[in-house]
């Protein structure tokens, strides 16, 4: 679906025609990313990360399949298999640290497009859709990060594969045996590494597919905007070729920009140092740490040390940290305000930014070793976030009172200019 | 519903934090050995910063240190005879630098027996001990580890090798008793738990240098730190060279991507 007044397709040339009567598929990208999709006119720059996340992807993958002709997934070589990419492979040391940095960056503008479908309420029908679809490709990528990383065999590889797994354990009764299963084996080994390789391979083109549906479940509504008043009239968009072409050509420079800087200049700075010791079940780090971007999530099961009602601890901590994520998929329900854009909602605004401290604090937590004060901190900031989403969110859009707001996209966008040239004149 | 159910599961959460709070001590168990450990020192090195180059001179120097001193009991097992072209080395003096260990293990081409053969470029640097277990035997049930990555597979890098190989001294008139270095471990400030099986490795003038370079524990242990930095990341400046070239050509992209943005949208307001 799309607006009426969206540029229909006409193609001109003859090959064009002809391909458009056996299998259209330049109308399909014409109408998705062509001239025949309107997009609001005042989006900002937040909205470039969702293109972002797409490109991330494709580096992942092209990359991903150049080191996997290199790569052997066997216990006894994989750590000197990536060593010999690094060393004897021609520029192997540039795809491999591009695919280990390519994560990082893939999970940096994912955050930054969850934290602005928060901010803006984008999350708000009708687009609970493409949140929903949104917070499976998260759960898809957490896990696909989660089995790369236990490719090159390193130390924190094998440690945090045994932690990872060791979450099933905590199923009453039937965790061992599930583990094991899981596993292939007692403990992290040839097994394992073969079958999570398999998987890594596998889970990004799961990821492309749920992104098609993400993609398709948003052009239904049509994209949101950051005054989060629906498209009222042709005026209020722009067609997304080339408007938004252009404009999502500059992110992908920037993204570009620090993508190069992280990965030439300083390629391990995201890493730890344990990961270049190859994997010695017997012998365990002083901390095992897992790669930043699930820091926070590391810090919620690791916040939870008492066997509340009777429940251990370490089964707390792992419903936890899933119901950390879980909680996601019931956010439109939860916020019944009406406004979407926070610009408008002065008390959800606050606690926005508050929720983003705290997800910080939990972060560092995650990196801390289990030591006081980060402890606490961890146990503060992850009630916090539990009250967040789940009391403070539905009764905060119970009370708050909403700023006035313009009647459409393009009123707001005028008032904004019309401010701007009095300041000038002033 | 959503909502009751929510706010009865978040209730849950928190009063199991609280909980977990409330029983949590908040002092942490002493350990004292922290008192005692030193952050490293900061070695400047030439493969520093973002416009790096390898003194050429000072890795021979290291591999030399290497090859006399570390290499009796820690491998190096990923690098390569050929790989130290990059030191300066010519075609030929890597191949007599090869040809000089004769105990590259080989089978006899007539009788199939195991035997041994003179190195090749390609072989890899010999380790000193056929297993983990030779190892450990050797070294008082300790495993010296390979060299190879030590620079990128310890915090602090080059930093930590060098005030690691520096930092051997006397403990402490204070130190309490249980942290004293039982029989067979050396105190080392910079050594995670205090004390450590390695002896102290060098000595002043141990080694003797073909260019008459100073060699004091100190300039030794920053040679031979150079040199794993360069073990650990052979591709470093090369590495910086490309990323350079790739970061001025996208600075030149960006900068056209953002022009024709702001073009195509000069006439809309937004």
């Amino acid at each position: 679906m799309s607006f009426p007044w969206a540029k229909p397709y006409e193609p001109q040339h003859p090959l064009m025609k002809w391909m458009d009567e056996k299998l259209p598929i330049p109308r399909l990208v014409y109408n998705a990313t062509g001239p025949g999709y309107p997009v609001p006119r005042n989006l900002n720059y937040f909205w470039n990360f969702g293109v972002l996340a797409g490109a991330a992807l494709v580096i992942q993958i092209v990359t991903g399949i150049v080191l996997a002709m290199h790569y052997a997934a066997n216990a006894g070589v994989a750590f000197n298999s990536v060593e010999h990419i690094m060393r004897d492979v021609n520029a192997g040391w540039f795809i491999r640290y591009a695919h280990m940095n390519g994560a990082s960056m893939f999970f940096i503008v994912v955050y930054l497009h969850i934290f602005r479908g928060l901010y803006y309420g984008s999350y708000k029908a009708p687009r609970e859709m493409v949140w929903l679809l949104g917070v499976v490709i998260f759960l898809l990528m957490m896990a696909t990060a989660f089995m790369g990383y236990v490719l090159p065999w390193g130390q924190m590889s094998f440690w945090g594969a045994q932690v990872i797994t060791g979450f099933f354990s905590a199923i009453p009764v039937v965790g061992d045996p599930i583990r094991v299963w899981l596993l292939g084996g007692f403990a992290p080994d040839n097994a394992a590494l073969n079958r999570f390789f398999s998987l890594h391979y596998l889970l990004p083109f799961v990821i492309a597919g749920v992104i098609i549906l993400h993609i398709w479940a948003l052009h239904i509504p049509g994209s949101s905007n950051p005054t989060g008043i629906e498209v009222k009239d042709e005026q209020d968009t722009v067609p997304f070729h080339p408007y938004y072409t252009a404009k999502d050509g500059f992110g992908v420079g920037v993204f570009l920009l620090v993508f190069v800087a992280l990965t030439f200049f300083s390629p391990n700075l995201l890493g730890h140092a344990d990961n270049y010791i190859p994997a010695n079940p017997l012998s365990t780090p002083a901390h095992i740490v897992p790669e930043w971007y699930f820091w926070p999530f590391y810090a919620i099961l690791r916040a939870f040390t008492f066997n509340f009602l009777w429940i251990d601890a370490k089964l707390w901590g792992v419903i936890a940290m899933f119901a950390a994520i879980a909680l996601l998929f019931f956010l439109p329900w939860l916020d019944s305000s009406p406004v979407k854009s926070s610009n408008y909602r002065p008390l959800n605004r606050i606690f926005f930014w508050v929720l983003v401290i705290d997800v910080l604090i939990l972060g560092f937590c995650g990196k801390s070793p289990a030591e006081q004060p980060y402890v606490i901190m961890s146990q503060l900031a992850a009630a916090y976030y539990f009250a967040h989403f789940l009391i403070i969110l539905p009764i905060v859009s119970r009370i708050e009172r909403p700023l006035p707001m313009p009647n459409s996209i393009t009123e707001a966008v005028l008032a904004k200019h019309a401010d701007e040239s009095s300041a000038a004149t002033a | 519903m959503v909502r009751p159910l929510g706010f009865l599961v978040g209730l849950g959460f928190i009063a199991a934090l609280l909980c977990a709070i409330f029983t949590t001590p908040l002092s942490n168990e002493a350990n004292a050995s922290h008192e005692f450990h030193k952050e490293p020192k900061h070695l400047a090195l030439s493969s520093d910063g973002l416009l790096p180059h390898w003194d050429k001179a000072k890795l021979q120097r290291g591999m030399q240190v290497y090859k006399e001193v570390c290499s009796a009991c820690h491998s190096l097992n990923l690098v390569a005879f050929r790989d130290i072209a990059d030191l300066g080395y010519s075609e030929g003096q890597i191949k007599s630098f090869a040809k000089s260990y004769d105990t590259i293990p080989s089978v006899n081409p007539d009788t199939g027996e195991p035997s041994t053969r003179t190195g090749l470029p390609s072989d890899h640097f010999p380790a000193p001990y056929a297993n983990e277990t030779a190892a450990r035997a050797a070294n008082n049930n300790a495993l010296p580890p390979d060299l190879s990555l030590i620079t990128k597979a310890r915090e602090g890098g080059k930093n930590y090798v060098y005030s690691l190989l520096t930092g051997f001294q006397n403990p402490p008139a204070n130190l309490p008793k249980e942290l004293q270095p039982p029989t067979g471990l050396h105190f080392n400030p910079y050594f995670a738990n205090l004390n450590l099986a390695m002896a102290p490795p060098l000595h002043d003038g141990q080694v003797t240098f073909a260019d008459g370079s100073p060699n004091d524990v100190k300039a030794m242990a920053s040679d031979v730190a150079a040199f794993l930095v360069w073990t650990a990341e052979p591709k470093l400046v090369k590495r910086h060279q490309v990323g350079w070239a790739a970061f001025i050509f996208l600075l030149i992209f960006t900068g056209l991507t953002y022009m024709s943005y702001r073009n195509i949208w000069a006439d809309k307001k937004h």
